[in-house]
């Protein structure tokens, strides 16, 4: 599985793109294994106004994750 | 039609063709947003992309401004990676029968890309650099179209 941070969130964790195997399950399971790794990321992961997308789809709430997944979380969006 | 690039652009360039070849639609409105340097504290930008999930994004909000406001074209160009002051970062404009549709969806698609456009804004200056998350003001233009 492959996970992405962007904007603060890489910054946080000192990664932008990391391979997790075994492939957590779900989207709850990948974060309680990241926040195991890194409690600041982990809060940040739960932090207001980020989001998560797996396989460049936005997801809300519980989701179960295929091994080959690509998840990316994505703190608040700003272009222009 | 849209398009993210990491070389700087030339925003009459783009505006002369989009213009160009147009028999039926009676009004152009466009839009240029600028580096700014505030005065010396912003010294570069960096703006973060997903490639991939970006494009694919801006086009979905880009075909429902297209419908909502019975557009006849439009162009988004948007920076990525570093962009120095005074550079353009980001270029809308949008074809219509008449002003009123071409001005709206403008204003429309910039508040969308300020705050909902899949990019992460980092301003480097003298004081150390700061990721840059949409204001109460951009969030606040954005819901004027609710």
């Amino acid at each position: 599985m492959r996970v992405l941070l962007f904007g603060r969130l890489g910054d946080l964790a000192g990664w932008r793109e990391r391979s997790f195997e075994p492939a957590p399950a779900s989207l709850e399971a990948l974060k309680a294994l990241i926040a195991a790794q890194d409690a600041a990321l982990g809060a940040a992961l739960n932090g207001p106004g980020v989001q998560a997308a797996v396989d460049k789809t936005i997801v809300r709430g519980e989701v179960s994750l295929a091994a080959g997944a690509e998840v990316a979380f994505l703190p608040p969006m700003s272009g222009g | 039609m849209i398009r993210l690039t990491s070389q700087p652009f030339d925003p009459g360039a783009e505006l002369t063709a989009f213009c160009g070849a147009r028999t039926e639609s009676g009004a152009v409105a466009s839009f240029v947003g600028i580096a700014r340097g505030d005065a010396g504290a912003t010294t570069a930008l960096e703006l973060e992309a997903y490639p991939g999930f970006t494009e694919v994004e801006i086009a979905r909000m880009a075909a429902a401004a297209t419908t909502r406001f019975a557009l006849h074209d439009l162009l988004i160009v948007h920076r990525r990676g570093p962009i120095a002051p005074g550079e353009p970062i980001v270029m809308v404009a949008t074809a219509s029968a008449h002003r009123r549709e071409a001005f709206e969806a403008c204003d429309y698609l910039m508040d969308y890309l300020k705050s909902h456009a899949p990019f992460w804004k980092k301003e480097h200056g003298p004081a150390g650099a700061r990721w840059v998350e949409p204001t109460a003001r951009d969030l606040d233009d954005l819901a004027r179209w609710d």
